[in-house]
C-alpha cells in the first residue's frame, strides 16, 4: 500500500471531512433541507458521483462495509469505480450483498432487500432543487423552501396530467419530507419512493457539482406529492423478472438481440443473483442453473 | 359599502440616494374602487406602485392594509412569509409585459391553477375547471388550455395574466400599464374587458398609466404625478374635465383628437 | 326634505397656465334653490356659464368659492368640498345627470347601459332589465337595437339611450343637459311626459334645455344665468 501513502485515509483531509460531517449532521437535523457545503475536487468528473463519494468518504471508518450499485447493478463501471477508489484510499471491506454492508453508495436505486437500522444509504444527486426546472433563480427557490410555498411543485404534475393524462414523472418524483421540506429523491425510479418512507436506515444525499447535502433521518415520513384525485402509484409490470421470477421488484429492460427481441430482469443485480441461488427460476433463466433433479 | 378603507397610504416617501422617486403621498384607497395614477415615464408613478405592492421599500412613510379579518396590518412591518401570502391570495399584480406575470414555459390551465395549488388545492379536476372557467371569462379559448402563453398573441397573454391574477378572487389589484405596448384595436378589447372583471368583481385596483383614456374608462378616482410628487387628484372626471394644475392642463391638452 | 339642492353664491373661474395664467372668469355668486317636485331651467344665451354650473353641481367642474348643498340621504353634504368618494355616493344615489352626448363603451349592449344605474344600486339585473326595457320602447327605441352595443347608433338613437339611462332612477335630483336636442318632436313629447312624471314623485329638476318649446312645457322657474355674470361681482 505504499503507493497511496501520501494520501490521508478515504482521500479527503480531515478538515474537510469535519466540514462535511458538519454539514450531514445539520442536514439529519432538518430532514430534507438543502445544505450548502464546500464540495472539493474529486479525482473522478462531475457526474460520476463526486457528491455521494465525498459524503462516504466523510462517514466511512475501517470497519465498514461498503457496497455500492450505479442503477441496481453491482458490476457496471461507475460502482465499480468507486468500489475501487474507496478500496485504495481506505482500504476498506467490500460487498455486493446488501444485507452485509454498512454503507451503500447507490446512483439511482434503492435495493430490493429491506434496509436495517445501522446501514446507511448514500445517493449521487446531480441536481438537488426540485423546483429547479420551473424556478430559475437559486434566491428564490431557497426563499420558496424557507417560506414552504410549494405550489409550483404541483404545477409540474398538473402539466403531467394535462399533457398525458396521468402524472407521467417516473423518477426524481417530488417528495415532502416530515411533512416540511420538498425534496429531489436524486433520480431513483418512484417505485422506490415508498422504501424512503420510515426507513430504519440512515439515508443522506450528495450533490458534488451543485454543492448541497441533505438527509432523510431514520423513520422519518417521505410522502410522494400528488392530486386527490390523481393518487401517487408506483410502476407495475405485467410479467415477473425473466431470470428470478421475481415480482413486485424493479425491472430493467434488457434487449437480447436486433430483431425485438428483449426481456425483464430485476435491476437489482444481488437480489436477482441471490434468488437464482435459492433455486428461483424465470422463464429465460439460463438451462445451466437449473437445479439439479 | 363598507365604512372602512382598504389601504392606507400616509406620507410615503421612496428616494434613491439624493434622487426622489415619489415624495410624501398620502391617500386611502376604499374596497372597489379604481384609482388611476397618471403622469409621464419618470413621475414616480411606478416607483409608487411597487412601494405599495411591497414590491420596493419605502425611505419613509407608512401604508396599512385591512385584511380579511377588518385586522390592520403595516405593509412594512409584516413578515415575509405573510406578505407573500398576501400577494398570491388576497392580491394581484398585472405587469405591462405579461412575460413577467407569466410562467411562459408552463400551459395557460397551470398558469391559472398556480395560485389555487400555492393555496392548497389538491384536486386537479377542480383545478382545471376552475382554470377552464376563468379562460372563459377572460375570453380566451378552452381548446388553449394546454398551450404554452409562448404561443398566444400580446392580448391574449395579457387576459391570462388577469385570469392568472384573480383566479383566487383578490379584492386588490395593483396594475402597471396594463394595455401598454398592445394594438389599439387590442387595447380597446382589453380595457373593456378590465372595467367589466372591476365591476363584476367589485376589485379595488391601482392603476398606472400614461394614458388619460385608461384612466377615464377605468378609474373613479385620479392622481396626477410630476417629479415624484402628486400634483392634482380627484375625481376622474372632475381632473380630466377641470384640470387645474398647470401640468394636468397641459396633460389633457395634449390628448390627439381623432 | 322640500329643498333638495341649494346653491349658494357659488364662483368659477378658469385659469389657463398654458396661456400665461390667464383667469377667466365664469360665473360669480350663483344662488338658488330647487324645491321637490320642481322643475328649474337655466336660462341665458350661450357661454353665460349654464353648463358649467351643471357641471359644478354634479362634480365635473370643481368649485372656487361657495357651497353646493344636496340632500344626501337626510344629510347635507357641501358638493364644492366634499371628497371624491361622497361626491360618488352622491352620484349614485342622489344626484342623477342626463347628458348631452352618451359616452359609449364598447361591447356593452344598450339595454345594459341603461340598466347599469339600477345595478350599480343592488338592484337585480332581471328587474333592471325590465324596468329598462319599459322606457326603452316608451322611448320608442325599436327593439331590435336593444341587445346591440350603442356605439353605432344614430345620434337621435344614442340620445334616447341616455335619456333612459338618466330617467331609471330615482334619484331626488335629476340634471338634464339638453336631453331633447336631437330628438324629433314625438320622443320630446316622451321626454316631457317622463319629466312631468318625475316631478310628480317629487323629483327637484335643474335643466338645460335650448328648445324653447320643451323649456316652456316643463319649467316652473327660469334661473337666470346672466345675472350670475363673473363681472358683476367685482362691482
Amino acid at each position: 500500500m505504499s503507493e497511496i501513502a501520501t494520501y490521508n485515509f478515504a482521500y479527503l483531509d480531515e478538515q474537510t471531512k469535519r466540514m462535511i460531517r458538519r454539514a450531514i449532521l445539520k442536514g439529519i437535523a432538518i430532514p430534507g433541507y438543502q445544505v450548502p457545503f464546500a464540495s472539493r475536487e474529486m479525482p473522478m468528473p462531475y457526474g460520476w458521483g463526486t457528491g455521494g463519494v465525498q459524503v462516504t468518504a466523510a462517514i466511512i471508518g475501517p470497519d465498514d462495509v461498503l457496497k455500492v450499485i450505479d442503477q441496481g447493478a453491482d458490476d457496471t463501471t461507475n460502482a465499480v469505480s468507486i468500489r475501487a477508489f474507496f478500496r485504495k484510499v481506505a482500504d476498506v471491506a467490500v460487498t455486493t450483498e446488501t444485507a452485509k454492508a454498512t454503507i451503500i453508495q447507490t446512483r439511482h436505486r434503492i435495493p430490493e432487500h429491506p434496509l436495517t437500522a445501522g446501514q446507511t444509504l448514500v445517493y449521487q444527486v446531480p441536481i438537488p432543487e426540485p423546483l429547479r426546472f420551473l424556478e430559475p433563480r437559486e434566491t428564490e427557490t431557497r426563499k420558496m423552501h424557507a417560506l414552504e410555498e410549494y405550489g409550483l411543485m404541483h404545477v409540474k404534475l398538473y402539466e403531467d396530467i394535462a399533457r398525458h393524462g396521468r402524472i407521467a414523472t417516473t423518477y426524481a418524483y417530488p417528495v415532502k419530507v416530515e411533512g416540511r421540506y420538498v425534496m429531489d429523491p436524486s433520480p431513483t425510479p418512484k417505485f422506490d419512493n415508498p422504501k424512503m418512507h420510515m426507513s430504519p436506515a440512515l439515508q443522506l444525499f450528495g450533490a458534488g457539482r451543485e454543492k448541497r447535502i441533505y438527509a432523510v433521518p431514520p423513520f422519518t415520513r417521505v410522502v410522494s406529492l400528488d392530486f386527490e384525485d390523481h393518487p401517487f402509484e408506483i410502476q407495475t409490470f405485467d410479467q415477473p423478472c425473466a431470470l428470478c421470477g421475481a415480482e413486485q421488484v424493479y425491472l430493467d429492460e434488457v434487449i437480447l438481440d436486433d430483431k425485438g427481441g428483449h426481456m425483464f430482469v430485476c435491476s437489482d443485480t444481488d437480489h436477482c443473483e441471490k434468488r437464482q441461488a435459492c433455486g428461483h427460476r424465470g422463464h429465460l433463466a439460463p438451462a445451466a442453473l437449473e437445479p439439479a433433479q | 359599502m363598507t365604512d372602512e378603507p382598504l389601504l392606507r397610504v400616509t406620507a410615503l416617501s421612496k428616494y434613491y440616494g439624493s434622487r426622489i422617486g415619489c415624495e410624501d403621498i398620502s391617500f386611502d384607497l376604499w374596497p372597489g374602487e379604481v384609482l388611476a395614477v397618471v403622469g409621464e415615464s419618470g413621475s414616480g408613478k411606478t416607483t409608487l406602485l411597487n412601494c405599495l405592492a411591497t414590491r420596493l421599500l419605502p425611505t419613509s412613510g407608512t401604508a396599512s392594509y385591512r385584511m380579511r379579518d377588518n385586522q390592520w396590518r403595516d405593509l412594512y412591518r409584516m413578515s415575509e412569509a405573510e406578505r407573500r401570502f398576501l400577494m398570491r391570495t388576497d392580491w394581484g399584480f398585472v405587469h405591462q409585459n405579461p412575460a413577467d406575470g407569466l410562467r411562459m414555459t408552463v400551459s395557460a390551465g397551470a398558469n391559472v391553477g398556480e395560485r389555487l395549488m400555492a393555496i392548497g388545492d389538491r384536486h386537479y379536476g377542480n383545478i382545471r375547471s376552475t382554470a377552464v372557467d376563468w379562460l372563459g371569462r377572460v375570453e380566451i379559448d378552452e381548446e388553449r388550455i394546454d398551450d404554452e402563453p409562448r404561443a398566444f398573441s400580446g392580448g391574449m397573454r395579457q387576459r391570462l395574466q388577469i385570469a392568472r391574477n384573480l383566479v383566487t378572487g383578490p379584492r386588490l389589484v395593483f396594475m402597471d400599464e396594463p394595455t401598454g405596448g398592445l394594438d389599439v384595436s387590442v387595447q380597446a378589447r382589453l380595457l373593456d374587458l378590465l372595467r367589466g372583471l372591476v365591476t363584476d368583481l367589485g376589485l379595488a385596483a391601482i392603476v398606472v398609466t400614461h394614458d388619460l383614456a385608461v384612466a377615464r374608462l377605468l378609474s373613479q378616482r385620479m392622481m396626477v404625478m410630476k417629479d415624484g410628487h402628486v400634483v392634482e387628484a380627484g375625481l376622474t372626471d372632475r381632473v380630466l374635465d377641470d384640470p387645474r394644475a398647470p401640468y394636468t392642463q397641459l396633460l389633457v391638452s395634449s390628448i390627439l383628437q381623432v | 326634505m322640500a329643498t333638495p339642492l341649494i346653491v349658494s353664491e357659488v364662483a368659477k373661474a378658469f385659469t389657463m397656465h398654458l396661456r400665461g395664467g390667464i383667469r377667466l372668469p365664469v360665473v360669480a355668486n350663483v344662488s338658488f334653490s330647487i324645491r321637490a317636485g320642481e322643475c328649474a331651467v337655466l336660462g341665458g344665451p350661450s357661454g353665460a356659464g349654464k353648463s358649467s354650473i351643471l357641471k359644478m353641481v354634479y362634480g365635473n367642474y370643481g368649485v372656487d368659492q361657495g357651497q353646493i348643498i344636496v340632500d344626501h340621504h337626510g344629510q347635507l353634504v357641501d358638493l364644492a368640498t366634499a371628497n371624491p368618494r361622497t361626491v360618488l355616493a352622491v352620484r349614485r344615489d342622489t344626484i342623477g345627470y342626463v347628458s348631452q352626448f352618451l359616452r359609449t363603451v364598447p361591447r356593452v349592449s344598450a339595454l345594459d347601459v341603461v340598466a347599469e344605474p339600477l345595478v350599480a344600486r343592488g338592484i337585480n339585473r332581471d328587474e333592471a332589465h325590465a324596468r329598462a326595457s319599459e322606457l326603452l320602447g316608451r322611448l320608442n327605441l325599436p327593439e331590435r337595437l336593444w341587445s346591440l352595443p350603442p356605439a353605432t347608433f344614430s345620434g337621435g338613437e344614442q340620445q334616447r339611450v341616455n335619456i333612459a339611462r338618466g330617467f331609471i332612477t330615482d334619484h331626488p335630483v335629476l340634471l338634464l343637459d339638453e336631453p331633447t336636442a336631437s330628438l324629433d318632436a314625438t320622443n320630446r313629447e316622451v321626454v316631457i311626459s317622463l319629466i312631468e312624471e318625475k316631478k310628480q314623485k317629487g323629483t327637484a329638476l335643474l335643466g338645460i334645455f335650448h328648445d324653447a318649446d320643451v323649456r316652456e312645457a316643463v319649467a316652473d322657474r327660469i334661473v337666470d344665468v346672466t345675472t350670475f355674470a363673473a363681472g358683476k361681482v367685482a362691482a
